[in-house]
């Protein structure tokens, strides 16, 4: 089915030039990176992890919030998700090469990396974190690749393909957890330290993932045939608003506990990012406030919601508020205090950024390349094509009639 | 040209004394079941431990003084800022016990110089997130690091509350006189975590933790587990306390304020 990624528009192929671009300039930082080491970032003695562990951290929750269309359809025979389901995995597998990749970067010994299986740990999470990325990438290829091709050769999915799906939906659950275990159980990071997080991860997961993948749906619509049925579209939206009415009402717990009790400790971490970081910070972790607070009206309020002109700003909103929260605020607020309740700031240098653009690039590219098979396929299928009324086939649709009247 | 050869002629004893080393610590870590002999002088214990007498350390320029000699010992780079490199270093009351803090706290307490350095925890948390056993806890109780085996994932600083452990940003060669290089122990190369190992290569021959032997007094050293060890025999008898007993650790280096 690969050769369905070599044929493409110049448009296609423009994009992928694009990319590949990105990725070079980016690798550039990355050489230098390897020759002189971490000392090009801007991480310190106390701030010891920064921006590439934080964007690993925000992936994992879009690697995992796949699962929200998986499980409706595998779980509860919601038939409705059934065409959306595949770009669910194949954003998984993006999303983990990028985690895995951000990992590779932020460790100062990457040619040493495989000690982490020649001598595995398992009292370490991040030896589990290993374990459940990798495992979710594998079941993802082989759910994803397989489902689609015997779609493509219009068979039923093989039926020993079941329990690597249903196992598939719990390991998805299992790797933000997981992530987040990574955070919680460290003594003195006062943040982190909250049996809250995974749940919060899980809840911002599946919301801003959802989102992305929605919007990186949205650009599919456009530049192929491929239409997502109004129903499957619908749930999801439904989906991502309850999840972020959800996150939030667990930072206000967190809020809540740190006040009420006014343990200093507690309360550091949390003024720190909302009143005394730089003015920039302190800036963006309001903003992050104000968008949450805005998307959250947006997706409550049906007529707003039902808006689909509105509903794309309205993700890229929610988007912006979950990657501060989680892609910045999190890691930040966790070193700062240190452990002699000083600050250091921290911000990633430029370096950092075009080391993190090439992987975003990656995966963009890998993103592009299966989406690219995915709708191809799907496009000789008939599968959930777009009407000329702006429909999907696999609505039912009754505009295509009046138009025709006309 | 001249100068350039010297140097790697250095570099090249500063190798080989680190291969010299190398075997030994791999006996130390096996738990002593390999042929290879021990010292006979080497000294043993069931849990290192040490007390910081702040009552005669205190004052910046003491601790600094025996903070150049541990890091000459062990050829710990010099590097400004916040990417600095330390074993051991100072700080004030309030950073080291900020659990313990209290505005009307004795002035002459507040005003001292506290000596900080790796408490070689009873119960680790750097070990316990370690994912390939870079750092471990020796059967003397030494939190050890094996800088071979790390892979520079930095878990291990965000787990220790006491930030005791310094990375290796960048080549952390570059940050040394490599005229005064110490043959003894070995260098590190970048990208790894580095931190204060109580002198292991100096029990092994009998001798006291360099800090403790330069101290005139103020540091005690000895086996928490044995009642007669210098250690036990001062927190007998004096009032000490430790930092952040909160988190769990059980930090093996105790302050008589
Ligand atoms: S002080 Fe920190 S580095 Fe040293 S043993 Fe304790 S937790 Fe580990
Ligand atoms: S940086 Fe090295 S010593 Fe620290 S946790 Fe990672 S592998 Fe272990």
């Amino acid at each position: 089915m690969l050769e369905l990624a070599l044929k493409g528009s110049k448009r296609y192929y423009a994009w992928i030039s694009f990319l590949v671009v990105l990725i070079a300039i980016g690798s550039t930082a990355w050489i230098d990176q390897l020759m002189n080491g971490l000392q090009i970032t801007g991480m310190s003695r106390d701030v010891s992890w920064g921006f590439y562990i934080s964007q690993f951290t925000y992936l994992v929750g879009l690697a995992a919030s796949g699962v929200m269309i998986v499980l409706p359809n595998y779980f509860h025979s919601y038939k409705t998700n059934k065409h959306m389901v595949i770009f669910g995995e194949f954003m998984a597998i993006a999303a983990c090469i990028m985690c895995l990749f951000f990992i590779v970067v932020d460790i100062g010994q990457p040619q040493r990396m495989m000690n982490m299986i020649f001598h595995p740990t398992p009292n370490s999470i991040l030896f589990w974190d290993m374990i459940v990325l990798n495992g979710y990438l594998f079941l993802n290829l082989l759910v994803g690749w397989t489902c689609l091709q015997a779609d493509r050769v219009r068979l039923p999915h093989p039926k020993w393909l079941k329990p690597f799906i249903y196992t598939s939906v719990i390991w998805a659950f299992s790797i933000h957890t997981v992530t987040a275990f990574l955070y919680q159980g460290l003594p003195g990071r006062h943040y982190w330290l909250t049996a809250i997080l995974a749940a919060r991860f899980l809840a911002s997961a599946f919301c801003s993932g959802p989102a992305i993948l929605l919007l990186v749906m949205m650009v599919t619509e456009k530049f192929t045939t491929f239409k997502m049925p109004k129903n499957a579209l619908k749930t999801l939206v439904k989906i991502i608003a309850y999840a972020m009415c959800i996150n939030m009402f667990f930072f206000a717990l967190e809020i809540f506990t740190s006040f009420y009790s006014n343990i200093p400790g507690h309360m550091h971490p949390i003024l720190y990012l909302f009143e005394h970081a730089s003015s920039g910070l302190v800036t963006l972790m309001w903003t992050f406030i104000a968008f949450a607070a805005i998307s959250i009206t947006l997706l409550v309020t049906p007529k707003f919601r039902n808006n689909l002109k509105l509903l794309p700003w309205t993700l890229v909103i929610l988007v912006i508020a979950t990657w501060i929260d989680k892609g910045l605020g999190l890691l930040i607020g966790g070193f700062n205090p240190t452990p002699f309740e000083t600050i250091t700031p921290y911000w990633p240098t430029g370096k950092e950024l075009m080391v993190s653009m090439m992987i975003y690039a990656t995966g963009a590219l890998v993103v592009t390349v299966l989406f690219k098979i995915a709708t191809d396929v799907k496009e000789e299928m008939g599968h959930s094509q777009v009407l000329p009324c702006g429909c999907s086939t696999e609505d039912h649709c009754d505009c295509a009639p009046a138009e025709e009247a006309e | 040209m001249k100068n350039n050869r010297r140097t790697f002629i250095k570099l090249a004893a500063v190798a080989a004394a680190g291969l010299a080393v190398a075997p030994k610590a791999a006996v130390a870590s096996s738990g002593g079941h390999s042929p290879a002999k021990v010292n006979a002088k080497a000294e043993h214990a069931k849990q290192w431990a040490m007390v910081v007498d702040t009552t005669k350390l205190h004052s910046a320029e003491e601790i600094n003084k025996l903070a150049e000699i541990c890091h000459k010992t062990h050829n710990v780079p010099h590097i400004e800022g916040k990417k600095e490199v330390k074993w051991l270093w100072h700080d004030t009351y309030a950073h080291t016990f900020p659990e313990q803090e209290n505005p009307h706290l004795a002035e002459e307490v507040h005003h001292r110089d506290y000596m900080l350095l790796c408490n070689h925890c009873e119960n680790p948390s750097c070990v316990r997130v370690c994912p390939t056993k870079a750092t471990f806890k020796r059967a003397d109780g030494i939190v050890a690091m094996d800088y071979h085996r790390c892979i520079g994932c930095r878990y291990c600083m965000a787990a220790c509350p006491y930030g005791s452990r310094s990375f290796n940003w960048g080549e952390p060669r570059h940050g040394l006189d490599l005229s005064k290089l110490n043959p003894e122990f070995p260098t590190r190369m970048r990208g790894v975590v580095e931190k204060c190992n109580f002198c292991v290569e100096r029990l092994a021959e009998g001798k006291d933790p360099a800090c403790v032997e330069a101290s005139e007094g103020a540091l005690a050293f000895g086996d928490l587990y044995d009642p007669e060890s210098p250690v036990r025999k001062v927190l007998r008898e004096r009032f000490t306390i430790r930092r952040k007993p909160s988190v769990g650790t059980e930090p093996c280096v105790y302050y008589i304020i």
